[in-house]
């Protein structure tokens, strides 16, 4: 069979980060070719370099697509050739039509005005061949994510593709939705159409592809061709996760005190589509002195689930119980869920978690003015007291607490936000990704809070997409997926094989 | 050895002059900003701008801006902002003509009455932004068209006028001098002198507790030259009123309220939380802060602050007009930007906006005073808020 795309010996260093390493990617004509590997493993940034996203001299390695070198310097360039990408969020226009969306910035126009007769009618062929049985002229926002999903696939096909790459396409699909999916590329395969696609869901992969390549730390691990021989799942997870423990994690006696935190039959919508259930009876607890682990993948809920128990920031119609030391607490805004003594440490720390205009010592006293003012008048010594203490106590490196929080670094903007919500004085802790995009060396130092705060006997819940850190830090680890949980493990039993299986076997 | 030591200490030092410099080149660029607008129009009016009567003046014709940048600094520094307040300001002042001159409530009912009706109105408007989170900029759009249209019809597109004594004392009273000697009026130099006293000691406290707590402060030579300007220029003013009329009853107003929300802004909690909510509504939010019913309140407080500066309004001109207050929101939030806020929320202080809305006031008043056409006063009011913004972003762009 002929090859049609070939990367040779990629490499992409971000400042700092070597997100790509050598990575060698062969597709050959008419496949299904999936990518597979851990969140970060690089996948996505692969499909950027071979789609222009990063042109062409950003990176080193060579592209050979269609027996020629090729390089792109932007999207449109790689479309041209009919190398066309479909990411995880979706690039529809709500408002517009169908018909709009799919020849939006390739109008059917001449001299700038469009034929409008024409464009239905190249709709129309386009739908049938997608086998969406919508009008051409059917808003895109009153469509389903699944039937959305189809009109980009039918948006790609109008722009004559040959090589098409889904990036998740049925992550956010229900199962029904994902099967016609499935059979859709299937179909556009037996027309000729190569597919790279990129995801999580093994079952599926196994279905429809012809080839799988394994990614992991930004390094090819191994392509296996699966028309040769069946691939069990065991195989590619072992594959997928097979790195060496190298992180270190600062040791923590393990004990499980009183039962602090206990949340029962939880559930959650959607705040937009009221008819989706992000967040499905979920049961889980935390004792005293805990750190307790949340694993899944992104979009499996983790921080809607967090978020709904924090105040009801996030969906609506939201039930269940919550109860602290036996005692049923009120959770119904932020105020109350702060006063029960729940802190929610915020996976965006940019957007939600700092006011970055300000100081660090407004931002540390943010939560608790109370406790450093007196009939609504602030002391702003006292304030300052405080600043400095978690200053010397969380070893926040400034020139001083007076230094707006935009200037520090990520782990430093990190520990500032920690320090907010410790002033708060919380029992437990929610933390949301807390060691994300901050360096090894502060990773290290967070490790070392959160291990003070069990020590404390605070409760502490974590967020991690990393399963290594969840495995090195946790006592109980539950896994999370598509809004549930659907598993929980002991420390001695965690593996992130297990991790992974659990979630990819739905 | 030694020398390069000290030749290093002293670069040191350089630097952290300069660079405190750099960080508050805006507090006093705005201050310097107004000191040399003023010193050039007493040059060129052959010294009209600070005779007595003219600083009186000043005060008289500003006082209404300033009221209302007070609450829209608030209102700026929340991330909203307010376009309905010169159409309020016309409606409370028609609304207190109309009650007092036609229907004869006494005044001393009418003026809380119409504070309350301003209170009302900036709860209306309040409603719609923080919990509908209508753009603020739509919701006092209507409002600015609905309540001009409101004055018009309550009075029926006529003038009405004129107030009765003690409402006038609003606007264009004096405060007796209560020493009795009348000319120098005693009471508004020494309101001057214990103003400048506490102004320079609450300097040298806060610098001391500075001090105390090892906060990177203001070189000496730099609060020295500030305080001895402010504090010079405090009695310099008051020394001038006093050999004219004394105090008038609104500059009174304008600095016991500009005091009251300057420590509101800097020293409370619901403050601090103001800023908080401009700088990060959703971190806001996640810290337990009730944003949706700050941002009501800071409208409740312009509605109230723009009904007062309409009575003060009325009460000057002896007579209420339908075209009363049109365009003065254009004004306000000139003098508010002027002064360092920030349109995207967030940053600003209530003394910026003062000096910013003294800005404004000295230009209108000497380009008056020279015959310049309205025409080029407003282009070069237009000018002056240009480059005041671009001045701050470019500061913002070569600091980050």
């Amino acid at each position: 069979m002929q090859t049609l795309l070939e990367m040779r010996n990629i490499t992409k260093t971000f400042p700092g980060v070597k997100a790509l390493d050598a990575v060698n990617l062969k597709v050959a004509e008419g496949e299904i070719h999936a990518l597979v590997g851990e969140n970060g493993a690089g996948k996505s940034t692969l499909m950027k370099v071979l789609s222009g996203v990063y042109p062409k001299g950003t990176y080193d390695g060579e592209i050979h697509y269609d027996g020629q070198l090729a390089g792109f310097s932007g999207i449109s360039d790689s479309e041209k050739l009919g190398i066309i990408i479909i990411h995880q969020e979706l690039a529809l226009v709500p408002l517009l039509s169908i018909a709009e969306n799919l020849f939006v910035g390739n109008e059917c126009a001449t001299a700038g005005v469009v034929n409008w007769h024409e464009t239905f009618r190249r709709t129309e062929d386009l739908l049938k061949k997608v086998g969406l049985k919508e009008a051409p002229a059917a808003q895109v926002d009153s469509l389903g994510v699944g039937k959305q999903q189809l009109v980009e696939i039918a948006k790609a096909l109008s722009k004559d593709v040959r090589l098409l790459i889904l990036d998740e396409p049925t992550a956010a699909l229900s199962e029904s939705d994902s099967q016609a999916l499935l059979d859709l590329l299937l179909e556009l395969k037996a027309q000729g159409v190569t597919s790279i696609v990129i995801s999580h869901k093994l079952n599926e992969v196994r279905r429809i592809a012809d080839t799988i390549t394994v990614i992991r730390d930004g390094a090819t691990v191994s392509t296996l061709d699966a028309r040769k021989e069946p691939i069990t799942e065991d195989r590619i997870v072992r594959d997928m996760v097979g790195r060496d423990m190298s992180q270190r994690y600062p040791e923590r006696p393990r004990r499980a005190g009183d039962m602090l935190l206990e949340v029962r039959n939880w559930n959650a919508w959607h705040p937009d589509h009221a008819a989706r259930q992000v967040i499905e009876n979920i049961d889980f607890h935390v004792r005293a002195g805990e750190v307790v682990g949340i694993a899944g993948l992104m979009g499996a809920g983790r921080t809607e689930l967090a978020m709904s128990l924090f105040g009801k920031s996030y969906g609506r119609n939201i039930s269940g119980q919550v109860e602290l030391r036996g005692k049923a607490i009120d959770t119904s805004t932020v105020a109350s869920a702060i006063r029960s003594g729940l802190a929610y440490v915020t996976e965006d720390r940019k957007e939600l978690g700092l006011i970055l205009e300000e100081s660090i010592q407004r931002n540390v006293t943010l939560a608790n003015l109370a406790d450093v003012s007196k009939s609504g008048v602030i002391n702003e010594a006292e304030e300052t007291k405080v600043a400095e203490r978690y200053r010397a106590a969380m070893n926040i490196r400034t020139p001083s607490v007076f230094q707006k929080v935009m200037n520090l670094s990520g782990g430093n903007q990190q520990k500032v936000v920690l320090s907010k919500w410790l002033f708060a004085g919380p029992e437990v802790l929610i933390l949301d990704e807390p060691t994300r995009g901050i360096d090894v060396g502060a990773k290290f130092e967070i490790y070392g809070i959160i291990n003070e705060l069990s020590a404390q006997g605070k409760g502490v819940l974590m967020i991690s997409s990393e399963m290594p850190e969840l495995l090195g830090m946790c006592d109980r680890i539950y896994v999370m997926n598509q809004g549930s949980f659907v598993g929980e493990l002991s420390t001695d039993e965690a593996s992130q094989e297990r991790i992974m299986s659990l979630i990819v076997t739905e | 050895m030694t020398d390069t030591a000290s030749q290093a200490r002293n670069a040191d030092k350089a630097k952290s002059i300069s660079g405190y410099l750099a960080s508050h080149l805006r507090d006093y660029g705005l201050l310097f900003a107004l000191i040399a607008i003023m010193v050039f129009f007493q040059i060129v009016t052959d010294g009209t701008l600070l005779r007595p009567v003219n600083i009186t003046n000043l005060f008289l014709q500003n006082s209404y801006i300033i009221i209302m940048a007070l609450g829209m600094l608030i209102v700026i520094v929340g991330g909203n902002i307010d376009l309905s307040v010169g159409s309020v300001m016309g409606f409370v002042g028609a609304l207190a003509a109309v009650m007092i001159v036609n229907w004869n409530v006494p005044v001393a009912l009418t003026i809380p009455a119409c504070l309350v009706v301003g209170i009302l109105i900036g709860a209306a408007q309040g409603y719609w932004v923080a919990y509908w989170k209508i753009p603020s900029f739509i919701v006092t759009l209507a409002g600015m068209l609905v309540f001009r249209g409101l004055s018009l019809w309550l009075l029926e597109g006529q003038s009405v006028g004129p107030f009765p004594k003690s409402f006038q004392l609003l606007s264009t009273g004096f405060i007796p001098d209560v020493f009795g000697v009348g000319r120098p009026n005693v009471t508004a130099l020494a309101v001057g002198i214990v103003a400048a006293g506490a102004i320079v000691w609450m300097g040298l406290r806060k610098r001391a507790r500075n001090k105390a707590y090892g906060i990177e402060d203001e070189p000496t030579a730099f609060f020295l030259i500030r305080n001895a300007i402010v504090a010079g220029a405090l009695l310099f003013v008051m020394y001038k009123l006093s050999t004219f009329r004394g105090l008038p009853n609104v500059l009174v107003t304008m600095g016991i309220l500009t005091i009251i929300y300057a420590f509101l802004t800097e020293q409370t909690t619901i403050g601090r939380r103001i800023y908080a909510l401009g700088g990060n509504e959703k971190a806001a939010k996640l810290s337990g802060i009730p944003t949706e019913r700050l941002t009501f309140l800071t409208f409740v407080n312009m509605g109230m602050l723009a009904a007062l500066a309409g009575l003060i309004f009325a009460a000057r001109l002896n007579t209420a007009t339908p075209k009363a207050g049109f365009a003065v929101e254009l004004d306000v939030i000139a003098a508010v930007f002027i002064g360092g806020a920030s349109m995207s929320g967030g940053v600003g202080k209530i003394v910026g906006a003062v000096v910013g809305a003294f800005i404004m006031g000295v230009m209108n008043n000497g380009m008056s005073i020279m015959g310049i056409g309205i025409d080029y006063q407003q282009v070069i009011k237009g000018l002056v808020l240009l480059a005041a913004v671009i001045f701050d972003v470019y500061n913002k762009q070569k600091q980050g």
